[in-house]
């Protein structure tokens, strides 16, 4: 079987993941390009349908970065963010796929490291899972 | 407004097994604003339908939908260029919104996606709460604007009864006891002998105790 190689979107805050992932550019720490960045203007602009459609259209991992609690820049928008994504781990169970391959992180824009780091541990826990079982069902 | 919640996943799927092109309808009123099942409630349910048909090997067309107003034959007749493209309609309106396609489309199949559950309105962000019953007499002139009918877990019309406790109902901690609320309500607008009144026994035929219920407004209706 040909290496799998997983694909992960990161729906990433402008105001806190995105500039770290920028950090961990500049800082030149290498993450997995099987992540994906999108920038949103706040994690809680990610709406239920975005994390879906990611999944139909064949992410095996969606993860939502926000910033830390207590430093939204809209207020509470991260923690609106996750409590939506509780809300779709359990829609992705009812239709079958692992709540495990959606996650909320939290950090802060000069956060580089981390932003390298959960990048990496995602991407890892999404190989060890496995091809989603979409994209499988998909390619039968 | 009428609130409603998507029916498990599980029991949609059921519905659709043996169909191929489904139209999954929503509506832009009441289930819309209760985050049941308006435009983005049929995106999710779509894209939810799709991948869990998928993954048990079927391959399904889920035609999207939203109707203005699903209760009114005027704009259900948009539906017929696309209905007979789809082997099954499934809609996210209220009971209303889904009998108004099943009588409009008599040939085709008809589930719905929600449980219509009450009239009700929001307490706050995500949060509703019944309010009315539709009982046909309203009563809250006499209640201080609190509905006994809707919010007394016994629809008592001389509250509070004995499983009334420091303001909540024997029911349950959440609840407020209604009767409560409505003597703490008249005593703040100073109307107390209201309270004093007793009221006789509701006649529940305006509400539904003797049939169906029809309005009919002569100077309106062709």
């Amino acid at each position: 079987m040909e290496k799998f190689e997983p694909v992960i979107v990161a729906f990433c805050c402008h105001y806190c993941a995105y500039t770290a992932a920028d950090m961990a550019g500049s800082q030149r720490l290498p993450y997995p390009t099987n992540v994906k960045v999108i920038q949103v203007p706040c994690s809680c602009k990610v709406d239920a349908l975005h994390i879906v459609k990611a999944f139909e259209k064949g992410a095996d991992g969606v993860y939502v970065a926000g910033c830390l609690e207590g430093d939204c820049h809209f207020k509470n928008g991260n923690e609106k963010a996750a409590r939506r994504v509780e809300y779709v781990q359990k829609y992705l169970d009812e239709i079958g796929i692992e709540s495990e391959r959606l996650e909320m992180v939290m950090m802060s824009a000069g956060m580089g490291y981390r932003f390298a780091q959960v990048a990496t541990e995602i991407t890892e826990k999404i190989r060890k899972l496995g091809p989603s079982p979409i994209k499988t069902a998909t390619a039968l | 407004m009428i609130t409603a919640e998507r029916k498990p996943l599980e029991e949609l799927i059921e519905y659709i097994k043996p169909f191929k092109r489904i139209l999954l309808l929503g509506c832009n009123e009441c289930v819309t604003v209760c985050s049941a099942g308006g435009r983005k409630e049929v995106g999710l349910l779509a894209s939810g339908l799709q991948m869990a048909m998928l993954k048990s090997g079927n391959n399904i067309e889920i035609r999207q939908h939203t109707l203005e107003r699903q209760c009114d034959p005027e704009y259900v007749e948009e539906l017929v260029p696309m209905i007979n493209d789809a082997d099954a309609v499934m809609s996210m309106a209220c009971g209303c919104g889904v009998q108004e396609i099943a009588m409009r489309f008599k040939d085709k199949p008809v589930f719905p996606a929600v449980n219509t559950t009450f009239m009700g309105a929001s307490e706050r962000q995500g949060v509703w709460a019944e309010r009315c019953q539709g009982c046909g007499n309203c009563l809250l002139g006499e209640t201080g604007g609190i509905c006994p009918i809707a919010r007394c877990a016994k629809q008592l019309m001389n509250g509070p009864c004995g499983g009334s406790v420091t303001g909540k109902c024997e029911i349950s901690d959440d609840v407020d006891c209604a009767w409560q609320l409505i003597w703490d309500r008249l005593k703040s607008l100073g109307l107390e002998e209201r309270y004093m009144e007793i009221t006789p026994a509701k006649d529940w035929r305006s509400g539904g105790g003797s049939g169906p219920r029809k309005i009919i407004r002569e100077d309106l209706a062709e």
